[in-house]
């Protein structure tokens, strides 16, 4: 019955949209208030029938409905009740459900808060909006239908796929989503803004809070995401380059662009035709994202719902929505001119250098990702594009992006003297400068990676330290000034920072790994760097869902106990699936990551055993660039531009 | 769902459950095994998606860092042991694709694309820095009201 009802408020919330996509966008055009007017009650309502069929879906994992083709596929009574729960969008047809639960939830976001949004504005996006939440039903309903049941209710289910029974992956999914789809308001504002013809200054301050929401969201999705790829794979690594890796990473690098671009709007109304050329394109790549993990196009590791069927249709939807975008910014690009002048060397040029590097950066890791499909059609060729080839071609835009970074965050808007800027970072540089040269020093004959990175990290995160205390100035009180800044300052600071911390985490990592692969013997102890490992005793376990064979391992440094460790390696036997769960005894300095093999004929057990300076740093540099975030998010004057009530009749345009 | 249809794929390979470079294959001699690592981990494993053979678990991977060591300890160079694999499996092999034929155009899209930018940007800062007729006309009366009043609430 609750099915029933979650399948009906589904087709219901397709009416529902349709009305809201056509009655506002005509009402806004001949300006009929009335019907205009539709589109708030409309997203309110999209948002809580959707968000009813999602919770009868959820109702259905929760109590192991196996009438539904979904759960059987993906579920199992024995499961634990948080990966019941998260199994509801561990599979495609749920996924797509929370994918379109967050468009209609942007969309009653904005409805909701969006009281001082002109009403012809407010009524072309949340009809945009409404667009994109009809395309994405329509492709649940016709090609995906969650709520299929089954014409024999199997005992049992087929259990979700071990390797997400992971508490890191339960909600990397959704906070992904979170990101991929604020994307979508940005989008919605700049095609509103392009039927309106009119972009400003307060357009600016509109759009960037929920670019930040969505660029944070996405930064805690593939935090957690490379976060749980480090320790549930085994193989010690954080990011691979995959081709759906690369697709959540291209908006993030969009998304971040966009953020200072808006800036640019919003302070000097200049970069407004590229500042929505991104906003259209950042979503874009969401587009493209979901249909490279859901085409089966191109190969990767992550292949979600291989079914061209699916894929075309979410082709279609990218080609409507891209094309009718872009002609549209064709078509009125020329009307939004530049109105703020500004120097060569100025704020605004810095956020322009800083738009250059990432868009091509973005431009970089698409090319390769697309390059195997572009071969094979044009050129005949069958090649792979992996890791070596984006670590050559896309850290040099993240080095530049680094180097120009702390220079252009001090330049004064309008017009500034690049050397005067430049000479106030000279001691911060030379101690940058002295940090990498004494890293490059102490290490022997290896690759620049290392103090590359360390000088950059330290360049970077010194140069915003600076930066905030140039902003206290001299006299009374400095530290009473710096507390009384601005959060948005605050919030540019930590995320720059963050950006640092996380440099010099994957500098310490890539540059200082030591592997051993080894057979150890019970009690026989063997060393890895300065580590001394001994394995003490393996054992066979029974879990809940699994069973396990579990080592331990004492580790110790110079006699002195570190740690004792116990890796792990599981056999799913519903999923018929092994996984590998890798000890690690994670310190500042340094992870000591340890993984069990077999057993060897020689009696003895395989054991690979990392040591990866400064791993941590990785994951600590992301929640800072998410607290900048949302600490520039949390600053008065966006609470006030998305939060206040009617704070005015606006009259149409 | 990260390396989630791999480990579908691999099911079958997992008789011998073998997780990726085994102690058994590592060669006595610690420069050629840098060696051998630093060159399997530029090759991809041909039934894997999307991984090395240096971290993939298939059999397959496995007998092609056998055969690569075995090629470095007969006395090959780099380049030489990585040819052999390219010329029996074809540059489907390659993690880092060649520069030859249209490949120059994979590699040189970041530069070239780069060239463009800085120049469009580049042009566009001139063009603003030159534009000096409104000094400071960054919003017009009415708009200056409209954010002062957003700003007041």
């Amino acid at each position: 019955m609750i099915t029933e009802l979650g399948h009906f408020a589904l087709v219901l919330a397709l009416g529902v949209a349709l009305v809201q996509m056509v009655l506002p966008m005509v009402g806004a055009a001949l300006g009929w208030r009335g019907w205009m007017a539709v589109a708030e009650p409309a997203a309110g309502a999209q948002f809580i029938l959707i968000a009813s069929a999602f919770g009868a879906l959820m109702w259905a994992f929760i109590t192991s409905d196996f009438s539904l083709q979904v759960v059987v596929a993906n579920s199992h009574s024995a499961k634990p009740m948080l990966y019941k729960i998260s199994g509801t969008w561990g599979n495609h047809e749920g996924s797509m459900l929370l994918w379109v639960l967050i468009v209609a939830l942007f969309g009653a976001m904005a409805a909701w808060f969006g009281g001082n949004l002109p009403d012809s504005l407010r009524a072309r996006v949340l009809s945009v909006q409404a667009a994109i939440g009809v395309a994405f039903l329509c492709f649940i309903i016709f090609t995906s239908n969650p709520f299929a049941r089954m014409a024999v209710p199997p005992f049992d289910g087929q259990d979700l796929n071990p390797l997400l029974q992971d508490p890191g992956l339960a909600f990397h999914p959704p906070f992904l989503y979170l990101g991929y789809v604020g994307l979508s308001m940005a989008f919605s504002f700049a095609v509103a803004a392009l039927i309106e013809g009119r972009v400003d200054a307060a357009w600016g301050r509109w759009v960037r809070p929920w670019t930040l929401a969505a660029w944070i969201f996405l930064t805690i999705g593939i935090a957690l995401g490379s976060w749980w790829a480090y320790y549930e794979l085994g193989w010690g690594g954080f990011w691979f380059w995959d081709p759906v890796e690369n697709a959540s990473f291209m908006p993030w690098l969009l998304a971040a662009a966009l953020l200072h671009s808006a800036i640019v709007v919003e302070k000097r109304e200049s970069l407004k035709s590229w500042t929505i050329l991104l906003a259209i394109l950042a979503f874009g790549f969401s587009l493209i994202g979901t249909f490279i993990v859901r085409s089966g196009l191109l190969t990767s590791v992550h292949a979600f719902a291989n079914d061209p069927e699916r894929g075309v249709f979410i082709l279609l939807i990218l080609a409507f929505f891209m094309g009718g975008a872009l002609i549209l910014f064709a078509l009125r690009a020329g009307t939004m001119e530049a109105k703020g002048v500004f120097g060569i060397a100025s704020r605004e040029s810095a956020l322009i250098v800083n738009n250059v590097l990432l868009a091509v950066a973005c431009f970089v890791v698409f090319v390769g990702t697309m390059w195997p499909l572009l071969a094979e059609m044009f050129a005949g060729r069958k090649l792979s594009v992996g890791p070596p080839f984006f670590n050559a071609a896309f850290t040099p835009f993240m080095v530049l992006l680094g180097l120009a970074l702390p220079v252009g965050a001090m330049l004064p808007w309008k017009r500034a003297q690049l050397g005067r800027t430049a000479w106030r970072l000279r001691y911060v540089f030379v101690a940058a400068l002295a940090i990498g040269g004494l890293v490059w020093a102490m290490q022997t004959g290896r690759s620049l990676i290392g103090p590359m990175g360390m000088f950059l990290a330290a360049w970077l995160v010194m140069g915003t330290m600076m930066d905030l205390a140039a902003r206290t100035g001299r006299g009374a009180g400095p530290l009473r000034r710096l507390l009384r800044l601005p959060r948005a300052d605050w919030g540019k600071s930590v995320a720059h920072a963050g950006l640092g911390v996380t440099m010099m985490g994957i500098a310490g990592l890539t540059a200082w790994t030591v592997e051993d692969i080894t057979v150890a013997q019970i009690d026989v102890p063997f060393e890895v760097g300065d580590y001394e490992m001994t394995l003490r005793s393996v054992e066979e376990l029974r879990g809940p869902n699994y069973l396990a064979t579990r080592a331990v391992i004492d580790v110790a440094k110079g006699g002195d106990f570190v740690a004792t460790l116990s890796p792990e390696k599981r056999i799913y036997p519903v999923a018929q699936m092994p996984t590998t769960e890798a000890a690690i005894d994670q310190s500042f300095l340094r992870d000591l990551y340890l993984v069990i093999g077999d057993q060897q004929s020689s009696g003895g057990w395989a054991v690979r055993t990392y040591i990866k300076p400064l791993t941590v740093w990785i994951w600590i540099g992301c929640a800072m660039m998410a607290l900048g975030g949302t600490l520039s998010l949390s600053d008065r004057r966006f609470r006030v531009a998305a939060g206040a009530r009617k704070a005015r009749a606006v009259p149409a345009e | 769902m990260r390396r989630l249809a791999l480990i579908v794929a691999l099911i079958g390979a997992f008789a011998s459950a073998a997780w990726a470079v085994q102690p058994d294959e590592v060669l006595d001699d610690p420069v050629l095994e840098l060696r051998a690592r630093a060159l399997s981990k530029g090759l991809r494993c041909l039934v894997c998606r999307n991984e090395s053979i240096d971290e993939s678990n298939a059999s397959l991977a496995r007998d092609l860092r056998l055969l690569l060591r075995e090629r470095l300890v007969a006395g090959d160079s780099d380049a030489e042991a990585v040819d052999f694999i390219v010329t029996r499996y074809g540059e489907y092999v390659l993690l880092r694709p060649s520069i030859d034929g249209v490949n120059w155009l994979l590699w040189a899209a970041g530069p070239l694309m780069l060239l463009i930018a800085a120049g469009a940007g580049g042009l566009y800062v001139r063009g603003r820095s030159t534009a000096g007729a409104r000094q400071d006309a960054s919003l017009t009366e009415d708009e200056a009201a409209r954010l002062r009043d957003i700003l007041k609430k």
